[in-house]
């Protein structure tokens, strides 16, 4: 048996990755997860950017902080807080399947965490609004 | 009484040096038929040059795997019943293969896979009892699934780790390696760990469980896959702690 020899690749095009055709439930929490681990680094890097305005002084972030009580800013606070519940409650799930825990359960799991980010998404929208 | 279903078959054709594109069918289909049989009816009466793999017709050979209306079938097993009278089917070669011809993939990249594991799922003689049975070993039945992979390759066409990484071990090769771990049979398990524990082995998978949901047998490659993560990620542990 040989197990140093590679399999030989099959040329890719980059929209393969995202074949949606004749896709199950699965497969859009795999996107899902890949779409929210992006958008979640796409953030932090934003969040640091907008951090980096405290060293220009009060004023500088005074003005920031007028447009983040803004409706728009508030909105991305809510899409913030779905794609943090998105990649957390089914990165959860996939730390639980992935040490063999609950694998034939993996759907009601998967529907749990969709349930309860629906929720949380709800209340945290109704919170940040109110308070707004 | 035997009914007939109409159909329109639009299947993918490809030959090597022009464009591809579809082709349309009109075939009439008794009850009791395959979506196989409707492809052959093609064949048969409408078009010589339509290539497509297939040999067994009753999902032993794993031949014939494509996709009907985008999803991963083994249309030897796939009842036309599963489709009402006068739809149309699109009928596509499976992904993440190279395609030679109109359906027909080359299923190498298969192969070439499940040979680095050591293909593990031949069973030698077993005793046979006094009376003639047969004397199966002690837990056998958990076994039981993955004898019953026919390798057809639906599996790596639906999985889309496959689609992103070319040298992907992918869930067939995988679920033999931990066939091979739960009973070795004189196997050298550290090279099989030592295969699969790799960017392009285990942790490739994000378990999106595609294979499983397109297995026409039932073998739950996923659920493999996922014990398997379970024994390196121990064993990983163990080595961490100095046990």
């Amino acid at each position: 048996m040989s197990v140093n020899a590679k399999p030989k690749p099959v040329a890719r095009k980059p929209i393969q990755w995202i074949d949606l055709r004749g896709r199950r439930v699965g497969f859009w929490a795999y996107l899902a997860m890949r779409l929210s681990g992006i958008g979640l680094v796409v953030y932090l890097y934003l969040h640091l950017v907008i951090l980096n305005q405290l060293t220009a002084g009060p004023g500088a972030w005074d003005g920031f902080v007028a447009l983040a009580r803004s409706p728009i800013f508030l909105a991305l606070d809510v899409v913030l807080i779905i794609g943090l519940l998105v990649h957390g409650l089914n990165g959860l799930r996939l730390a639980l399947v992935g040490f063999g825990i609950g694998v034939p359960r993996h759907k009601t799991m998967l529907w749990i965490g969709v349930a309860l980010a629906v929720i949380l998404s709800v209340l945290s929208a109704l919170a940040i609004f109110s308070k707004g | 009484m035997t009914m007939t279903r109409h159909f329109q078959l639009r299947i993918y054709r490809y030959k090597p040096g022009s464009d591809p594109h579809y082709d349309t069918f009109s075939v009439a289909m008794p009850d009791e038929a395959n979506v196989l049989d409707a492809i052959e009816r093609a064949w048969d009466d409408q078009d010589r040059s339509l290539m497509f793999r297939h040999a067994c017709h009753h999902a032993s050979c794993g031949s014939c795997g494509l996709r009907v209306n985008e999803v991963e079938k083994l249309p030897c097993v796939t009842p036309v019943t599963d489709y009402p009278d006068g739809a149309t089917l699109t009928i596509d070669p499976m992904r993440n293969f190279p395609l030679v011809t109109d359906l027909a993939v080359d299923a190498a990249p298969l192969y070439e896979r499940t040979r680095e594991v050591g293909t593990p799922i031949m069973r030698e003689s077993e005793p046979l009892r006094e009376n003639g049975l047969r004397v199966l070993p002690e837990g056998i039945a958990d076994f039981n699934r993955f004898e019953n992979c026919i390798e057809c390759g639906l599996c790596l066409s639906a999985c889309p780790s496959m689609a992103a990484d070319p040298f992907y071990l992918g869930p067939v090769a995988l679920a033999m390696a931990e066939r091979a771990l739960a009973e070795p049979r004189g196997i050298d398990r550290q090279s099989i760990i030592d295969l699969i524990d790799d960017e392009h082995g285990l942790w490739r998978c994000h378990s999106a469980f595609e294979c499983t949901e397109v297995c026409p047998s039932n073998v739950d490659p996923a659920g493999a896959i996922m014990r398997l993560k379970r024994i390196v990620a121990a064993k990983k542990f163990k080595k961490l702690f100095g046990r």
